[in-house]
C-alpha cells in the first residue's frame, strides 16, 4: 500500500508492504542516500536517523508504524542548531576518515546533544556505543562531540 | 545522469567533485565538458592547460586535480593534492578533485607497478612524481606569463593562482595563463626544480581533509549510492559453502513477492532483482535457495589448524639464512621455543560490498569503489569478452577499503548476474554475505626457537611460517621460487641483530577459504609473533624489554623511536594494581614505529586497554594531522581483531555473520591514543597499516606485564587471564 511520510519537513508517497525499513524507502525509493546501510539489524547505527526527534535504527523501522511521525536525516540536521554545532565541530577535529559511518555517528550525536547538552565522557559512551565505525574515528568524535557542547577536552585523557 | 555527484555548488569553497561519473572516458578527452558542472561547460569547449594527466586549469582559473590512487579514509586525496599544489603553487581552497580513470600508464603506482592503493604506498610512490607533475604546470604558466610580458622568467614567482612580477606589481592568474601556457612544450618532468624542504608552505602543515565537509552532511557519494535511470536493486545468496552451487529455486515465490522483477540464478549464486533492496531481500528469502555444498562440505577450523601444524613440521622455502642457527642454539645456554597462531580474518569495511552495473552487447559500466581499478577493468573484460576500453569503471569514494577492495570478486559476481538484466542493475550485499564471503587474511602458524649465552644475549633465532600465499593468487610474478614475500614481511629482517639466523616459509593452502590482503599485511601478522618472543627472550634473560631491545639494535631511527615512546609513556613509572605496561617497535611500510601500551587485566580476566604512546619517524611528514588519524585508526584496526577477531568455518560454512559475532571495538571501549612524530628529513614512509601492526604485541606484552601470562594466539582469549585473580 502507500504510505505517506514526513522527511526533513516535506510529504513523500511510498508504495511499498507496511513492513519495509525506513531505511531502505529512504534509500531506494526516494533517492536519499545520505542514511547508509551497515548491518541491517541495528547493531551499527549507520543508518540512524531521529524520529520525533528520538534517534532511530532506520534499518529496523518498519514504514507501516511510522505514520505522521516527523522524520529527519542527515541531510537535514544541519538545520538544528545541534546538528549545525556538530558538523563544525566534526569539520574543525578532523574527525572522519572513510565518511560511510559519520551520518549516523552525527545523527546520534545530534539527539545526545538536544537531550543532554553537556554530555559526560559517559553519556558519550551510552549514546554513541552503539555507532560502529572501523576506521576507528572514536576519540576524535569524542571530542568533537565534547567541543559542539562548547566544551574542549574529556573528562579522561 | 541524475546520480551525478552534486558537483559541488560554486559558491563552496572547496571543489570535491566525489563520483567519478564520467570514468573511463576522462583518459581519452582531457576536456571531456560532461566531467564539469553547467556553469564550467562553456570553458570546457575552450583549449583547457594540462600538461600532464593530473593537472588541469580551464580560463577562469578553475583547477582541477586528478588522483591517481583512491579515498578510502586514509586522506590520500589531501596529501596528494598537498604534493600537486606545493608545486603547482595553487592554493588548497583552489582546487577540485576527481578520481583518475584506470589507466595503469599514467596513473600507476611506481612502488606496486599498477594503479592500486594498498600497501601504505600512495605517498611513497607519489613523493616525487606529482611535486614533479606540479612544478612542470607551474614552469609552463611562468613561463606563458613572462613572455606575454616579455621578460625573464626568473624574475617572475607564482603564488596562490597567479603569476606575479613583483618589480612591475603585475599579476596573471592562471586562468588568464591557461591557453598560452598550454601551447608551450611540456618540458620533461625531472627537468624541473622542486622545491626545498625549508620553502614549502603546505607540505607539514596540518591541512583540512579536502574529503570531510560532503562526509558530513550525507552529501558524498560511495558505490553504494549510485542511482541511474531505470536502475534495478538486487539482493544476492552466494553458496555458503565455497564452491557450492544452487540446486533449487522457488522462483515463482520470489516473483509473487511485490516490487520483485526477476530471479537470476549463476554458478555460484542466487540474485532476486527489484524496485528495492526490501522487495529483493523478500524474494530472496521466498525463493528457499537449496544448494549442493560441493566439495568443500566438510572443511573445519580444526582441520586447518592440524594441517598447518603438519605443515609446519616440514621445512620451508628459506627467506634468511646467516650464521648457522642450529648449531649455535644447540650449543647455547638456554633455549625458547615458542608457537604462534592468528586466525582468518574479515575485512567488514563498513560499507557492504556491493556494485553497479549496465552490461550490453557492446559494452558494460561499472559503478563501484575499488582499490584496483585497472585490474578490475581487466577482469571485467575477461569475464564478458568485452575489450578492456569497452569496460568503463566509474570509481567511488570507499566506505573502508582494508584490503577488501583490492580483490575485484564481487564486481566479477555483479557482471556475471548483470548479463541477464536488462538495463543497470545494483547488487548489495547483506551484512552476512559480506563477512561469509570476503577474502580472508590467512591463518598462520608459526614456530619459533631462540637460544641465549649466559648473560642472555640471544645467540640464535629461528622462525618457521606456515600458511597461505596471497601473493601466489594475487601477483604470481613475485611469488619466486615457493617464496611468498608478504608471508615473511617484517619476520626476515627483524631490527634486530642475531648472529644465526633461519627464517624459513612453508605455503600451505587450506581448502574451501580464499585468502587476500588485510591492513596491515604481512607486517600485521609478524610483528606480533616477532616482538611477541622477543619479550619472551627479554624476560628469559631477566631484562628490561626496552633495554634488551635496545642492546640488539643499531639503527638510530629505530632506537629513535623506542626511546621517545619509552619516555611520553612513562615507561618504568609505577601504574596502578592489575595494570601493566607492554611495547613493541618495528620497521614496516618505510616507516619506523614504536607502541608503548597501557593495560588493565580485571580478576575475571576482562582486559581494558587505557592508552596507547606511539612514537613514529615516517620522514618528511606530508599532513600531520593525518599521520595522527591514521596512528588512531589503525591501532583501534589492529587492536579489534586482537581483541575479538576470528573467522572460524564449520561444516564448510564462516560461522561468523555481523557485528555481534564479528565484534568491532565501539567508543567505549576505546583506549586514548597519543601520536608522537620524529622530526625527520627523510623520504616519506607509508603509515595507514603501520600501527595495526605494532598494536597487538604492546598490548599482549603489557598483559605478560601484569599477568605473566603469555598471550601465543590470537585473539586473546581473556578466559586464560581469570587465573591472574
Amino acid at each position: 500500500m502507500a504510505f505517506t511520510i514526513n522527511v526533513n519537513g516535506t510529504t513523500h508517497s511510498a508504495d511499498v508492504d507496511a513492513d519495509t525499513p525506513l531505511l531502505w524507502v529512504l534509500r531506494d525509493v526516494l533517492g536519499m542516500s545520505g542514511t547508509k546501510f551497515g548491518c541491517g539489524i541495528a547493531l551499527c547505527g549507520a543508518c540512524t536517523v531521529h524520529v520525533d526527534g528520538v534517534p532511530a535504527r532506520s534499518c529496523v523501522t518498519p514504514i507501516g508504524g511510522i505514520g505522521d511521525k516527523a522524520i529527519t536525516t542527515i541531510e537535514a540536521v544541519g538545520k538544528t542548531p545541534q546538528g549545525k554545532a556538530l558538523q563544525q565541530a566534526w569539520l574543525d577535529v578532523e574527525v572522519v576518515q572513510c565518511g560511510y559511518c559519520q551520518s549516523g555517528q552525527i545523527m546520534s550525536a545530534a539527539a545526545l546533544l538536544t537531550a543532554t547538552p553537556r554530555p559526560s565522557d559517559a553519556d558519550i559512551d551510552a549514546a554513541m556505543s552503539g555507532n560502529v565505525c572501523r576506521c576507528g574515528t572514536y576519540q576524535r568524535i569524542r571530542a568533537a562531540i565534547h567541543r559542539a557542547a562548547g566544551r574542549e577536552g574529556t573528562d579522561h585523557a | 545522469m541524475p546520480d551525478q555527484p552534486m558537483v559541488s555548488q560554486l559558491d563552496r569553497r572547496r571543489f570535491l567533485k566525489v563520483g567519478a561519473a564520467f570514468g573511463g572516458g576522462l583518459l581519452i578527452n582531457l576536456a571531456l565538458p560532461l566531467a564539469l558542472p553547467p556553469a564550467w561547460a562553456a570553458a570546457a569547449s575552450s583549449p583547457t592547460f594540462a600538461p600532464n594527466a593530473f593537472i588541469r586549469i580551464d580560463r577562469q582559473g578553475g583547477v582541477t586535480l586528478v588522483m591517481p590512487m583512491v579515498e578510502m579514509g586514509q586522506g590520500i586525496y589531501t596529501a596528494m593534492a598537498m604534493l600537486l599544489a606545493e608545486e603547482l603553487e595553487v592554493g588548497l581552497d583552489q582546487v577540485r578533485l576527481e578520481h583518475a580513470p584506470p589507466n595503469d600508464a599514467l596513473y600507476a603506482n611506481s612502488i606496486l607497478h599498477i594503479q592500486t592503493t594498498g600497501l601504505s604506498a600512495s605517498v611513497r610512490a607519489f613523493w616525487t612524481p606529482l611535486r614533479q607533475a606540479g612544478a612542470v604546470g607551474r614552469t609552463l604558466l611562468i613561463e606563458a606569463a613572462a613572455r606575454q610580458w616579455g621578460i625573464d622568467p626568473g624574475t617572475c614567482r607564482a603564488e596562490h593562482g597567479a603569476v606575479l612580477h613583483a618589480a612591475s606589481s603585475r599579476r596573471l592568474g592562471y586562468g588568464e595563463l591557461a591557453v598560452a601556457a598550454a601551447a608551450l612544450p611540456v618540458p620533461a618532468r625531472d627537468s624541473v626544480t622542486l622545491k626545498q624542504l625549508k620553502d614549502f608552505t603546505l607540505i607539514g602543515t596540518p591541512a583540512k581533509r579536502l574529503d570531510a565537509p560532503d562526509k558530513v552532511d550525507g552529501r558524498a557519494k560511495f558505490g553504494i549510492d549510485t542511482r541511474l535511470p531505470g536502475m534495478k536493486i538486487a539482493a544476492i545468496a552466494i553458496s555458503p559453502v565455497f564452491d557450492g552451487k544452487p540446486i533449487s529455486v522457488n522462483e515463482a515465490a520470489a516473483l509473487a513477492v511485490k516490487g520483485v522483477h526477476q530471479v537470476v540464478r549463476i554458478d555460484e549464486a542466487v540474485a532476486v532483482v527489484a524496485d528495492h533492496m526490501w522487495a529483493a531481500r523478500k524474494g530472496l528469502k521466498a525463493a528457499a535457495v537449496q544448494w549442493d555444498d560441493g566439495p568443500n562440505a566438510k572443511v573445519d577450523s580444526a582441520g586447518i589448524i592440524r594441517q598447518l601444524e603438519e605443515a609446519s613440521k616440514q621445512p620451508g622455502v628459506v627467506a634468511r639464512n646467516e650464521g648457522d642457527a642450529a648449531t649455535a642454539l644447540a650449543g647455547a645456554a638456554q633455549q625458547i621455543d615458542a608457537v604462534y597462531q592468528l586466525p582468518f580474518l574479515a575485512h567488514a569495511a563498513m560499507e557492504p560490498m556491493n556494485c553497479t552495473v549496465h552490461a550490453r552487447k557492446d559494452g558494460c559500466d561499472i559503478w563501484v569503489g575499488t582499490q584496483a581499478p585497472t585490474l578490475t577493468q581487466a577482469m571485467v573484460a575477461e569475464t564478458t569478452g568485452l575489450p578492456k576500453e569497452a569496460v568503463k569503471i566509474h570509481n567511488h569514494l570507499l566506505g573502508g577499503g582494508f584490503g577488501r577492495r583490492l580483490d575485484a570478486d564481487g564486481t566479477v559476481l555483479a557482471v556475471k548476474i548483470a548479463r541477464q538484466v536488462n538495463g543497470p542493475v545494483k547488487i548489495v550485499w547483506s551484512r552476512e554475505e559480506d563477512i561469509q564471503h570476503d577474502m580472508y587474511r590467512p591463518y598462520y602458524y608459526d614456530r619459533l626457537s631462540a637460544g641465549l649465552d649466559t648473560n642472555g644475549k640471544p645467540v640464535a633465532w629461528t622462525h618457521r611460517i606456515s600458511g597461505s600465499s596471497i601473493f601466489a593468487r594475487y601477483v604470481p610474478a613475485l611469488f619466486k621460487n615457493g617464496l611468498d614475500p608478504d608471508a615473511v614481511e617484517a619476520a626476515a629482517e627483524p631490527p634486530y641483530a642475531f648472529p644465526n639466523i633461519h627464517v624459513d616459509y612453508v605455503r600451505a593452502e587450506p581448502p574451501g577459504i580464499p585468502t587476500a590482503f588485510w591492513r596491515g599485511v604481512g607486517a600485521t601478522h609478524n610483528v606480533f609473533v616477532v616482538e611477541s618472543f622477543m619479550d619472551e627472550l627479554a624476560h628469559a634473560a631477566k631484562r628490561d624489554p626496552i633495554a634488551y631491545r635496545k642492546a640488539l639494535m643499531a639503527n638510530p631511527r629505530a632506537l629513535g623511536v623506542l626511546t621517545l615512546a619509552a619516555q611520553k609513556s612513562g615507561w618504568g613509572a609505577p601504574l596502578p594494581a592489575r595494570r601493566g605496561r607492554g611495547v613493541s617497535v618495528q620497521f614496516a611500510f618505510g616507516s619506523y614505529l614504536s607502541q608503548v601500551a597501557e593495560v588493565e587485566v580485571a580478576a575475571d580476566g576482562s582486559i581494558k586497554v587505557h592508552r596507547i604512546v606511539c612514537a613514529v619517524d615516517c620522514g618528511i611528514v606530508v599532513n600531520p594531522d593525518t599521520i595522527a588519524a591514521q596512528i588512531e585508526g589503525g591501532t583501534l584496526f589492529g587492536l579489534t581483531a586482537a581483541l575479538y577477531g576470528a573467522i572460524t568455518l564449520k561444516n564448510g560454512r564462516v560461522e561468523q555473520g555481523n557485528f555481534n559475532d564479528y565484534r568491532p571495538m565501539r567508543i567505549n571501549e576505546s583506549p586514548v591514543i597519543e601520536t608522537h612524530l620524529v622530526k625527520s628529513a627523510e623520504s616519506p614512509g607509508g603509515i595507514g597499516e603501520a600501527p595495526t601492526a605494532a598494536v597487538t604485541p604492546a598490548v599482549t606484552n603489557a598483559i605478560f606485564a601484569t599477568t605473566g601470562i603469555r598471550i601465543r594466539t590470537l585473539p586473546i582469549d581473556v578466559s586464560l587471564l581469570k587465573s591472574s585473580a
